[in-house]
Order: structure tokens, then C-alpha cells, then sequence
């Protein structure tokens, strides 16, 4: 079995599973390996500290301590197998009857969970122990009923997760019975959460049965309970403190191993349904030359040079150079997975630890990827300000809009009480917000998507920034709305000489709003070049690509063309062309080597990656096909 | 759905609770008549005796009919008469709540209070921190609670004298020994509730500082400090207080055991000494004691989650 494989690979797990079973074999061997009956008094040698005879000491009658805890396990773990049997069939019946049957059934025995779980149990168990002469077995059962629900709900919920699954509708319209889809197809999918939950509970278990013994509930003295023992100890706890040590410290390292023995189940079944794909071919690659960087350009904005990321020694994203000039916008365009929102991150010094980034991004004459943190942290807002994809949560559910805003200005601006506000009400008029005052009072979770972006928007020029990186900034509105906010981006331009990187998959996006394209491709730039060559012009296979599966532009009536393929992995790289294996227009010397980014014609600020640029004419390749 | 219907849906929820848990204690109560008796009489009772105590008792008529007449003098306040020493339940009880709540509500203030600043720790503290008190809390959690009462005694009541190691001062006797006394109990009690508010706190403090909107506020010039301490706490608040209403359920049973290791004259020491001598009435008090500070408390907590959670505000 694939989970015990799994399980087997967890050094702690393996330890904590063979501590229980050791336990179990040896309380369950208790009549055989116990070396003197439990109750056997000998008060001449009362309170010993271990030796060879008594290996853990002697109790205040003289009475084997080792023989005490073998014995007094069968009361513990016995009492443990008793509550937690319950426990899990009534658990994984209701949970399952919730999960899979139906919604009034459902609701019914979910309300009575929640009940159960807000009873003090306690007052249950000491009326059954009431009634019934402190009956050990009655308790154990009403302790299983209490501590049903944890059971239930992890049961129901994993039901309902499987439930909704394609197979089990498949088998409810091949007319398979309900019980049957339920042990064929439900449980068996199910029972990896119901066993981590189970032993987790038998911790809980293990423990409150220990308290309950050790107020000499469900057990009657002198028959030995690792918790009486505790109990028996405590009497005579300053003459020979050592007693309470041997049944609490076993109690507590069955109860620590139920507990690792989860921990290890959880990983195993984790990583049993999604095992992460290793990455295999980092050796093929070459280092990249990090050629035609060249030096940053003093003029722009932002200039980026050579930049290059990885993420534990996995690039991602290689040898990006690109500027953007105040007033200007620059697009940068390519597919899910081309490097593009990981290229903003880099510049926006947004990447966690554990990633590596080479190159310069100069900002202000400084190269802040060299720059000391402090330099760093001053730019963020006030230098490089950000808007991010899904302005729904780009803000601070728990705060109003004019904290979020007013926070950000008092960071830049030093501002504090009326002129914050004056501040803030100001920012949300220049984003087009018709009724600022009103909206500066919201919360996050009362605004549209696009009065959201809006807020996003004016909380990015909190700081007057001079760049400001969108990534896919439109991506999660109502197509209305992404035209109203690609304006204002616009506006905002136009009013403030503000430099603009928008990170966008939308051809159309970069038509309205782009003065220069880049179009990123595995990681790499592939075509940077003005807008209106990239449309006209474009030099590379995957532009052209791009340009003929947008919507827009295509022919009314005709199938949408689409670029077969997809996006090779960072570990797949090519060595050569990293288009290569999706290009129609592939021969062998595209995959010989890497591939530069070069001008077009010379000193042209249109630069192409592809070997074939002299020969292939792009600029109406539509959709024929080469033979 | 608006804050006061909200509130009320959940407060009408927690009452409900205060009918269920007496009910089903008292039907319990009901199952066994004659072991009850068997019980108060002794094992050499004689059937006419054991008849005689029935009837005294109120045990030979129908159980439907001793619930309803129960539940009618409950309404007024009267939780009836003990069995062994014919006092009301309510005097016995009564003067034992404020021991008991001293010792579940400092047990609540001390579980939220050091489980927060733990999990801010475990959070902010980088890995070496984080693993550290991933291992103290494991073994706080493994280390059943009247284990780790009597360790605390063995050190610092017996080993190093600093509190008193059993025993309870009252309030209006003396303030600072109602302290000392309280401070082991607590202790104890609140020990495994610490760690698992921590937990908490740490998975949602790390689920808001790598959010999208910590990403937006700090590309955009927040300081870390302010996402840490003002965002992302805030954002842990109101999932941190719902645990620990949960775990305060837990803690209240845990009391029982507590109060009898520290001879504190609480409702939980007199919970155990009437259930073992079945004297079923002030067992049955003890349930609607315990459910109406579960209620309370509940409802204490509905409203400050309520509050802290701007969707229902």
C-alpha cells in the first residue's frame, strides 16, 4: 500500500507506531510478564526507589510498581479501545449519513454535533457514574458518544468532498445502490482523514480517562490505573516524590505517540494524493550568458537589467532587461506561467526568502537589487508603487477603507488626523470615486470589484510614486468595468507622468493602453519592440501566435486559432529555442543552442529571439499553414 | 445576514443548550432508580426499606411526570433537595460557584492571553523560535493536565514552597492568598489550552502576513510591524476567540479533575462527591451550573467575534 510506503519514510512516525504497539503487547502480556501480583503487599519494603527487584520501585504498600503499571494499562488502554470504538461508529455512521445522504438529515445531526461539542461532557460522565456505581465500561461508552463529533465532522466532511466527485455521480446514474457506492467508492477514498482523526482523539482520550481515574472515576482501588497510580503517588509526594513519575510519564508518552503516529498518518496521506513532481533536468541546462544586458538606461524610470530569479536553484525567469519612461507604459504580455507576474515581484522586491534573484532593477540612478533594505523599503510605495490582480482581496477585510488609505499616507507623507483625511478623500476623487466620503467609511467586503480597484488604485498613489506596476490589473473585472479602469490608468498617466509596467495575458489591453511591448515566453523575453510593430511587425512565432488566438482579431465565423502545446515547466527547458517544440516554423538549428535576443535590423530598438528572423515574414503569416 | 440577527441566531443556539444538557442529564438520572437507592442505603438494605426510600424520594412515580415537575421548579430557581443531607441544592452550590469561577475564568484569561503571545512568537520568531515551541507544545499537549497539577505541585508546592500545594483562600479573605492559591490550579488547567491557542494563532497570523492584501500594503510602503501587529493580529482575532470558546468547554470539565488535586471548594470537588455517593439532585444542579457558564460564556464570545468580524457588523 502506497500509505504505508509513505508512512515508512517518517522516522518519528515509525518510533511513535512501534512505542504503541510495544505498549500494547506488553499490557496485554501483563499476567504473563508482570513480575508479582498487582496487590501484593509488602509494607517492609514500601516507597524503594528502583533496583533489581523492583525495576520501578515500590508504592506506599510495598506493591510493584512495574507489575501496578502492566496491569493498570489494561484498565487505560482498554478503556481507550472502548471509547474510541464508539467514538469512531458512531462517527463515521453519522458523518457519513451527513456527508452523502442528504440535507435534512444532514443538518439534523449536524446541529446535533455542534450541541454535543458545546456540552460540558463532564456533567454526563458524573451522572452516569452516578447512576451506575461507577461503572468503568458505562463511562467509556458515554465518553465515546461525547467525543463523537470530532469524528463526525471530519467524516462528513470528507464525504461531501468525495460525494461531489465525477465517479460517484457516474455510479448513482448506473443505478448502483447507495450502500454499495458507499463501501466501494466513498470510504474507501475517505478513510485517511477518519484514521488521523481517530488516533488524534485517542490522545484526547487517553487523557481525560486518566483524570477521570485518577478522581478514582470508572476504577475501583485498589485495582491499579496509570491515573490512580498519579493519584497514589500524590499521597505521598514528600516522602518519595518519585512515585508520581513512571504511570504520568508512560500516560504522557502513549499519549505524545498517538500524536506523532497522527502527525506521520497526515503527512503520508498528504503526499500520498499529491506527490510533488521532481525536478529532473536542471543539469541540461547551461548557465545563460548574460549577454546584450547591456547598461541600464539613465533616462527611464525604470530600468531593468539582466534580471534573472530562481527558486531553490530553479530558474524561473532569465536574463530580463526592459525600461519604462515616465509617462510611458510598458506591456508585458505571454501566457500563465511564462515568468511575468514573477518579473513584477523581482522588481517590486516582493519575492520570499528561498528565491535568488540576479540583475539589476535601478530605480533613481540606484540599482535597488544591491541597494541596502533600507533604501529598498523607501522605494516600495513612494518609488514603485503596485496594483495586484484581484482587487476583491487587495485589501485588509478587517479595515475601512480610510484606515487602509490613511496607514499608507501617513507612512509617505507624515500626515496625521483632518489633513490624512483631507488626503485620502482627495486620492479617492482622483480615482474617479463619485462619493468619497462614503466610500472611505467601507469595508472591503462592501465594495464592487470596481470601486475595489479603484480603492486599490488610490491606495498605490498614496505614496506619488513614479512607477507603478500593474499586474494583470483588469484580469477579475466585468468586461465594463476593465474599460473604465484601463481609462483611469490612462487619466492617471496623463495627470501625474506616472510610468506604467502592466503585466497583462490581453492583447487587447496592451492595444489601448501599451507604448512598448515585451512579450515573454518560458521565462525569457522573446519580442520587445513599440506597439505598433508588434501588431504590424512582430518577429517571433509565439507573437504572432498571441496575436492571431485573440478573439478580437480573429475572422467572425471561424474556429479561434490556438497555439498548440503548452508552456514548458522551468525544470524542461530546451537548450535551444524554448519555443522550439510549439514553433511551426521549427528547424533543426533552433534547438542547437541558446538562443539570443537581437535587433531585427540593426540598432533597431525591435529585438526578437529566433534564429529565422531574417527569413520569416510574420507580418500577415495569418493562419496558413506551412506545408 | 446583520450583526443583531447574527447574535440573536447564535444566542438563541446557546439557550438552547441550557434546556438540552439538563434534560439529557436528568434521563440519564432516570435509568437506573434502583441502583441509586441501592446506592444511598447501602448494600444489606432491606426491599422494605429500599421501597420506603423510593417513595420518599419521589422515585416511584413516572419519569416524564419527575421531569416536568423538575423543570417547573427549575423555572423558579429551585433545583430541589440533596439526598444525603436534605439541604436545597442551591445552598450547597451557590457559594461554591465564585471558587469555581475563579479558578475556569483565570484558566480562560490565561490560556487566550499566553496562547496569543506565544503564537505572535512561533509566528514572527523565524524557524529556530517556531521549532523550539513546536516541541514544548507537543509536550504540553501530551502531558495530561492532573499529571502536570502534580508536577507543579512536586516542584513548587513541596520541592520550592512559593504557593500553597493544595487549599483555597477566598477573596474577601485575603486578596493575595486568593492569588497564590489560584495560581497553580490555573496553571494546570490552562496549560494544553495555551498551546493549541497558540496554534491558532500562529496558522492565521501566517495566513495573513502572505495574503494578497500584506503583499499590496507592503509593496505599497506599510511596514512589516504594522502587518504583523495590527493586520495580521487583527485578522487572527476573531478565529483565535471562537477556539477558545471551544477549548473553555474542554477546560470546564477539566476543572472537576483540578479542583479535586487542589482541594478547592468549588462545584466540581462537590460534583465528584455527590456523584459518588449518587446523591443524583446536586448532580443534577452541577449540570445546569456548568451549561448556564458554558451559555454565558458562549454568548460572550458570539458578541466579541461578532464585533471583531466586520461581514456580520
Amino acid at each position: 500500500m502506497r500509505l504505508a510506503r509513505e508512512y515508512l519514510r517518517r522516522p518519528l512516525g515509525v518510533i511513535a507506531a512501534a512505542f504503541l504497539v510495544l505498549v500494547a503487547l506488553a499490557v496485554i502480556a501483563a499476567p504473563l510478564i508482570a513480575p508479582y501480583d498487582q496487590l501484593r503487599m509488602d509494607l517492609g519494603h514500601s516507597l524503594a526507589l528502583p533496583s533489581a527487584k523492583h525495576w520501578l520501585g515500590t508504592d506506599r504498600l510495598g506493591r510493584d510498581v512495574l507489575s501496578r503499571l502492566l496491569w493498570g494499562g489494561r484498565v487505560s488502554l482498554g478503556g481507550l479501545a472502548e471509547a474510541l470504538s464508539v467514538a469512531f461508529a458512531i462517527g463515521v455512521v453519522a458523518g457519513l449519513i451527513a456527508g452523502y445522504v442528504g440535507r435534512g438529515v444532514d443538518n439534523a445531526i449536524s446541529r446535533t454535533t455542534e450541541v454535543l461539542m458545546a456540552t460540558p461532557g463532564i456533567v454526563v460522565l458524573l451522572m452516569v457514574y452516578g447512576i451506575s456505581n461507577n461503572n468503568a465500561h458505562l463511562g467509556m461508552i458515554t465518553l465515546g458518544v461525547l467525543c463523537s463529533p470530532s469524528i463526525t465532522r471530519v467524516t462528513r466532511a470528507a464525504a461531501r468532498a468525495v460525494s461531489q466527485e465525477v465517479y460517484i455521480s457516474s455510479a448513482e446514474v448506473l443505478g448502483m445502490g447507495r450502500l454499495r457506492i458507499v463501501f466501494d467508492h466513498v470510504l474507501p477514498n475517505i478513510w485517511g482523514p477518519i484514521i488521523v482523526s481517530t488516533a488524534v482523539l485517542g490522545a484526547v482520550i487517553l487523557g481525560i480517562q486518566g483524570g477521570l481515574n485518577y478522581i478514582n472515576l470508572g476504577v475501583n482501588p485498589p485495582a491499579a490505573s496509570w491515573g490512580g497510580m498519579v493519584s497514589d503517588g500524590q499521597r505521598v509526594l514528600a516522602q518519595q516524590p518519585w512515585l508520581i513519575v513512571p504511570s504520568g510519564l508512560l500516560l504522557t508518552l502513549v499519549i505524545m505517540a498517538l500524536m506523532l503516529t497522527a502527525d506521520g498518518l497526515r503527512d503520508a496521506t498528504a503526499s500520498n494524493r499529491s506527490r510533488p513532481a521532481r525536478a529532473q533536468a536542471a543539469a541540461a541546462r547551461k548557465p545563460s550568458a548574460q549577454a546584450g544586458a547591456g547598461q541600464a538606461d539613465a533616462s527611464a524610470a525604470l530600468s531593468v537589467r539582466g534580471l534573472s530569479v530562481s527558486f531553490s536553484g530553479l530558474e524561473v525567469v532569465r536574463n530580463v532587461s526592459f525600461d519604462v519612461r515616465d509617462g510611458r507604459t510598458l506591456g508585458i504580455v505571454g501566457e500563465s506561467g511564462c515568468g511575468k507576474s514573477v518579473t513584477a515581484s523581482a522588481a517590486l522586491d516582493q519575492l520570499g526568502p528561498g528565491s535568488r534573484i540576479d540583475g539589476e532593477v535601478v530605480f533613481g540612478g540606484v540599482d535597488l537589487n544591491h541597494a541596502p533594505r533600507r533604501v529598498r523599503a523607501r522605494t516600495r510605495g513612494a518609488g514603485i508603487a503596485y496594483v495586484s490582480q484581484d482587487p476583491m482581496v487587495a485589501l485588509d477585510p478587517c479595515f475601512t477603507v480610510e484606515s487602509q488609505l490613511g496607514e499608507l499616507i501617513g507612512r509617505h507623507e507624515r500626515l496625521r488626523g483632518s489633513r490624512r483625511r483631507a488626503r485620502a478623500l482627495e486620492l479617492l476623487r482622483q480615482v474617479g470615486l463619485p462619493n468619497p466620503a462614503d466610500t472611505a467609511a467601507r469595508y472591503p467586503h462592501q465594495l464592487s470589484g470596481g470601486m475595489a480597484q479603484r480603492v486599490s488604485i488610490a491606495c498605490a498613489l498614496a505614496g506619488r510614486p513614479r512607477v507603478l506596476i500593474a499586474d494583470e490589473p483588469t484580469t477579475a473585472l466585468d468586461v465594463t468595468i476593465q474599460g473604465e479602469i484601463l481609462d483611469l490608468l490612462r487619466t492617471l498617466q496623463g495627470e501625474t507622468g506616472l510610468a506604467i509596467v502592466l503585466i497583462t495575458h490581453d492583447l487587447g489591453v496592451v492595444a489601448d493602453l501599451c507604448d512598448r511591448v515585451a512579450v515573454m515566453y518560458a521565462g525569457e523575453i522573446v519580442e520587445i519592440a513599440d506597439v505598433e510593430s508588434i501588431f504590424d511587425r512582430p518577429a517571433h512565432p509565439y507573437t504572432r501566435g498571441l496575436i492571431d488566438s485573440n478573439p478580437i482579431a480573429s475572422k467572425r465565423g471561424s474556429p479561434l486559432p490556438s497555439i498548440p502545446g503548452a508552456v514548458p515547466s522551468p525544470a524542461n527547458w530546451p537548450i535551444g529555442c524554448h519555443f522550439g517544440e510549439r514553433c511551426r516554423f521549427r528547424t533543426p538549428q533552433c534547438s542547437a543552442g541558446p538562443v539570443p535576443l537581437a535587433p531585427v535590423a540593426d540598432a533597431s530598438p525591435h529585438q526578437a529571439r529566433c534564429i529565422r528572423v531574417g527569413e520569416l515574414d510574420l507580418a500577415s503569416a495569418g493562419q496558413e499553414r506551412r506545408s | 445576514m446583520n450583526f443583531l440577527g447574527t447574535l440573536a441566531s447564535r444566542t438563541l443556539g446557546s439557550l438552547a443548550l441550557l434546556i438540552v444538557v439538563p434534560t439529557i442529564t436528568f434521563f440519564i438520572q432516570g435509568l437506573s432508580p434502583s441502583n441509586v437507592v441501592k446506592g444511598l442505603l447501602g448494600l444489606d438494605a432491606t426491599p422494605a426499606q429500599i421501597a420506603d426510600l423510593n417513595h420518599r424520594l419521589g422515585l416511584d412515580q413516572p419519569l416524564m411526570l419527575r421531569y416536568a415537575r423538575w423543570l417547573a421548579n427549575a423555572a423558579t430557581g429551585d433545583l430541589g433537595t440533596s439526598y444525603t443531607n436534605h439541604q436545597s441544592v442551591q445552598q450547597i452550590l451557590a457559594p461554591r460557584l465564585s471558587v469555581s469561577l475563579s479558578l475556569i475564568l483565570g484558566a480562560l484569561a490565561v490560556f487566550t492571553i499566553a496562547g496569543v503571545v506565544v503564537g505572535v512568537m512561533s509566528a514572527t520568531q523565524g524557524r529556530v523560535v517556531g521549532r523550539v515551541l513546536d516541541v514544548v507544545s507537543t509536550i504540553g499537549v501530551a502531558a495530561p493536565n492532573f499529571w502536570l497539577a502534580v508536577i507543579l505541585i512536586a516542584l513548587f508546592g513541596v520541592a520550592l514552597p512559593i504557593f500553597p500545594a493544595t487549599g483555597y483562600v477566598f477573596f474577601s479573605d485575603s486578596p493575595r492568598l486568593w492569588l497564590l492559591s489560584l495560581v497553580l490550579p490555573v496553571v494546570a488547567l490552562a496549560f494544553a489550552g495555551i498551546t493549541a491557542v497558540a496554534k491558532q494563532t500562529r496558522d492565521q497570523m501566517m495566513l495573513a502576513i502572505h495574503s494578497p492584501w500584506a503583499r499590496t500594503l507592503r509593496a505599497n510602503g506599510a511596514s512589516e510591524v504594522s502587518i504583523v501587529y495590527k493586520h495580521a493580529l487583527r485578522n487572527a482575532a476573531a478565529p483565535v476567540i471562537t477556539i477558545a470558546g471551544t477549548i473553555f468547554v474542554g477546560a470546564l470539565s477539566g476543572s472537576v479533575v483540578i479542583e479535586n488535586i487542589f482541594v478547592l471548594p468549588g462545584l466540581g470537588s462537590q460534583s465528584l462527591a455527590s456523584a459518588l455517593q449518587a446523591d443524583l439532585p446536586v448532580v443534577q444542579g452541577i449540570a445546569v451550573y456548568f451549561t448556564i457558564i458554558v451559555v454565558v460564556v458562549n454568548v460572550v464570545i458570539d458578541i466579541a467575534a461578532a464585533i471583531l468580524n466586520p461581514k456580520v457588523r
